[in-house]
């Protein structure tokens, strides 16, 4: 597992990590912009998604179809995102275009037109998009357990609002990216097919001389236990749950994350022998730790048929519940092996590893190696998993259910 | 990257494309059987029974299986369509011998009654699952109208009340006739030592018995037809078209996938500019399915159904407009960069290789490189392309539409 993560910041404040991987030939690049839908003003919700879709409607020398055709002939694959609190670009291309593929994803950031006739455009898409989660009930289920747990300004969608959206202009469009794309608070990693002092050049030539206000601090996330049921004409009624686990920056994050891979990773994990291979209650039932800031949540989801909700809902927080009466070493050496086995896969992909640093730096502040994430994998005991359960024990609960029938659910005010 | 194949004795296959350089290596069952294989009343039987492989052997228990995946560290799968059933894992190379010796013994499953009947209730779970998703059954509805009495017509799910009659006694003899070795390729890429690979296979099949497994191809009699559903909880209009394109053992597929990509790839083609960048659709696509002996080329639309009709009208006219608006050098040339590069990106891992290398043996008995497997995307002629175009709107066509109202 040999690594080497290089790490530099530019002094405008800009961070610029790398991880050579020269047996792919590939790389992968994320950036990640200090833009999320919490600082959206309230009567704007979406203008974070909006912004960023104008940004790559042209830019820099390129307009909006241009830099789909370059970006298609140099053979690149991208997404991009909002969340709470970042902006993210990705792209992924063969190494040999990495120089003109990093010059058109400068551009979109630091110079898009923001053209007057793509607005109305801009917004029907994003329109059409928050329209369509109302036939993705699973989807829109976690969108209104996030609303539900985080509050106003935490809890926001990245689709926005109807009102929100409607409500946009050119020039929140302009501001919002004149505020909040800056290179203070903002990350770039590269992983793949490399050389890290010929991609940092490049990187200073592109974004050295970008400058900005410095990275705002922001109101502590706090969970809010309860619960709520939105009435659907399906045949599945959709469950969300969640409860307070300790954010991926803790020291004691890894005891809580072995936790969730007892209960949810794998095929003999708990949660799928239970609800799925003992009952038969479902097709799909899982759970995911998920941080937003310093407020850690443990996130899960069951889908069965409306008449099996309730007994679904109830053997699912059991089986978390159950957590206490200890873990079997076998299940245990059963993670550390899973685990083990996709720290070595993580080789195989230049895109997953340069969101991973981007994510670590973003939370942590540095990049974690393989070999210190095995290290402490390695340390879990079935006794220090039971102690940090006993210290953090699951509270601040949050259900939500999407189906045609409301579901008893007696830990909403614990 | 070197190429390996071995026939056994029984008839099993075993091919291989051996990295050594490579992480993690990757392996899989690839059984030529699915819905097309079945008789209409056992309708659902090959995905049924795909679930049962999980359920334990003779040698092992349901919870042997899970928890012997697990502690590999495996990253496993399966999964079932039309033509072809596949079992997957991706382990690091100094697992090879536990995993395919736990892979193997599962394609030897027990299939008891008990187990059966729990996981009965998960199969119509994930039944009520796609019919809540969209498009609502629209895409089984399109084949079923499509392929009518052609067996391609069959959902790979079945239906609610086929899998509620199904019994553990006739999916036993259909796992018989279906799962012999010489219906079965057992695939592998990655760090591959490809000789003890054969070895232990080799020993662990010697009891396995050929079978004469034959699939009937015939190609599919087409009527045009419109049909409307009506799904009352759906807020969007999902409308999906199908008409004949070339199958997978057809060269004529990469003019086809070209053509499938200029026109409605989800970025840049004709119909995103038209429809999806303008905000006038969600989404508008065409894109390519290929089976056996035939093939579909698809036209999918997801709007507001206010907008429907218009842009069903936006997206006709624009398939149609072979003469008025020619192919150009520069779509060809975007087409196939992005065709090409998407493969050699996904080829890095050796899971994305696994498919790659096991349908192209399987469907066309032929290995590629990855090298060689874009070369055929970069020998179209632009002429082709656009002969192909000028064909597509007199197509045969079967076009199904789904929204809340009729």
């Amino acid at each position: 597992m040999q690594q080497k993560v290089f790490e530099h910041r530019l002094p405008n404040g800009m961070v610029v990590l790398g991880e050579p991987m020269p047996w792919l030939e590939s790389v992968a690049f994320s950036i990640l912009l200090p833009a999320g839908t919490h600082h959206e003003p309230s009567n704007r919700l979406g203008l974070a998604g909006m912004t960023l879709e104008m940004c790559q409607r042209g830019s820099g020398p390129w307009s909006s179809r241009d830099v789909v055709e370059q970006l298609d002939f140099l053979g690149v694959e991208r997404s991009s995102s909002v969340t709470t609190f970042h902006t993210s670009l990705s792209m992924a291309a063969m190494a040999s275009v990495l120089e003109p593929t990093l010059e058109i994803a400068a551009t979109i950031i630091r110079e898009p037109h923001f053209p007057e006739d793509e607005l109305e455009e801009a917004r029907q898409s994003a329109l059409l998009e928050l329209a369509s989660i109302e036939d993705d009930p699973a989807q829109k289920c976690f969108k209104e357990l996030k609303r539900l747990r985080f509050g106003e300004v935490y809890g926001r969608s990245s689709l926005g609002s109807q009102e929100g959206l409607e409500e946009t202009t050119l020039d929140d469009c302009k501001k919002f990216h004149a505020s909040h794309y800056h290179p203070d608070g903002a990350i770039i990693s590269l992983a793949g097919n490399f050389q890290w002092d010929s991609f940092l050049k490049l990187v200073e030539r592109l974004f050295g001389d970008w400058t900005g206000k410095p990275k705002q601090a922001h109101a502590k996330v706090v969970s809010i236990p309860g619960s709520s049921h939105l009435k659907h004409d399906s045949q599945q009624t959709h469950i969300a749950i969640a409860y307070d686990a300790v954010s991926y920056n803790h020291p004691e994050y890894y005891q809580s994350r072995g936790l969730v891979g007892i209960l949810s990773d794998g095929m003999s994990s708990r949660l799928f022998s239970e609800v799925r291979e003992k009952r038969g209650l479902v097709y799909s039932v899982s759970a995911s730790s998920h941080s937003l800031d310093d407020c850690g949540s443990v996130l899960c989801y069951a889908g069965t048929t409306a008449p099996r909700a309730q007994e679904t809902l109830d053997v699912t927080v059991q089986t978390i519940l159950e957590l206490e009466k200890g873990i079997e070493p076998d299940e245990l050496k059963r993670l550390k092996s899973r685990v083990r086995t996709s720290l070595v896969m993580e080789q195989e992909s230049s895109s997953s590893r340069s969101s991973q640093m981007a994510y670590d730096w973003a939370y942590l502040g540095r990049v974690p190696t393989r070999k210190e994430l095995l290290s402490t994998i390695d340390a879990l005991t079935c006794e220090s998993l039971i102690e940090h359960y006993s210290k953090f024990r699951p509270k601040s609960w949050s259900l939500v259910t999407i189906g045609p029938e409301p579901l008893e659910f007696a830990n909403a005010v614990s | 990257m070197q190429f390996h194949n071995q026939v056994l004795d029984n008839g099993l296959e075993i091919i291989a494309e051996v990295n050594k350089e490579a992480f993690s290596q990757s392996l899989g069952y690839f059984v030529k059987t699915g819905s097309r294989d079945e008789s209409p009343e056992m309708a659902g039987v090959s995905h049924f029974l795909e679930h049962m492989m999980f359920k334990g052997t003779p040698n092992r228990s349901a919870v042997d299986v899970n928890r012997e995946l697990d502690d590999l560290g495996s990253q496993s799968n399966a999964y079932t369509s039309e033509e072809q059933t596949v079992y997957y894992m991706s382990v690091l190379p100094e697992n090879q011998s536990a995993a395919l010796a736990l892979l193997t013994d599962m394609m030897r499953p027990a299939l008891r009654d008990e187990d059966f009947q729990t996981e009965r209730q998960v199969i119509l779970e994930e039944i009520a699952m796609y019919d809540d998703q969209p498009p609502y059954g629209a895409m089984e509805r399109a084949m079923e109208v499509y392929f009518r009495d052609h067996p391609l017509a069959r959902r790979v799910l079945g239906t609610r009340e086929t899998v509620a009659a199904l019994d553990p006694e006739s999916m036993r003899a259909y796992h018989e006739a279906r799962y012999a070795p010489n219906n079965l390729t057992l695939v592998a890429t990655g760090a591959v030592d490809f000789d003890a690979l054969v070895q232990s296979v080799e020993k662990m099949t010697k009891h396995w018995k050929p079978s004469s497994s034959a699939r009937s191809l015939r190609s599919p009699a087409i009527e045009s037809e419109n049909v409307a559903m009506v799904h009352p909880p759906a807020t969007q209009q999902y409308t999906l078209q199908y008409s004949p394109g070339p199958g997978y053992c057809d060269e004529q597929r990469y003019v086809t996938r070209i053509l499938a990509s200029i026109l409605g790839d989800d970025s840049g083609s004709r119909l995103f500019w038209e429809l999806v960048d303008t905000g006038l659709a969600e989404s508008a696509a065409v894109f390519t399915q290929e089976f056996e002996e035939c093939g579909l080329i698809c036209t999918f639309l997801a709007c507001a159904p206010e907008q429907q009709e218009e842009n069903w009208e936006a997206i006709r006219n624009t398939l149609a407009s072979g003469k008025q608006n020619p192919i150009t050098e520069r779509e060809m040339e975007l087409a196939k960069n992005k065709i090409c590069a998407g493969m050699i990106l996904g080829s890095e891992r050796p899971s994305n290789r696994l498919f790659s290398v096991g349908n192209s043996w399987t469907f066309r008995r032929k290995y590629e490189t990855i090298q060689a497997a874009t070369k055929h995307y970069q020998a179209v002629k632009i002429e082709d392309v656009q002969e192909e175009f000028e064909k597509l709107s007199d197509r045969k066509q079967v076009t199904v539409s789904v929204g809340p109202e009729a």
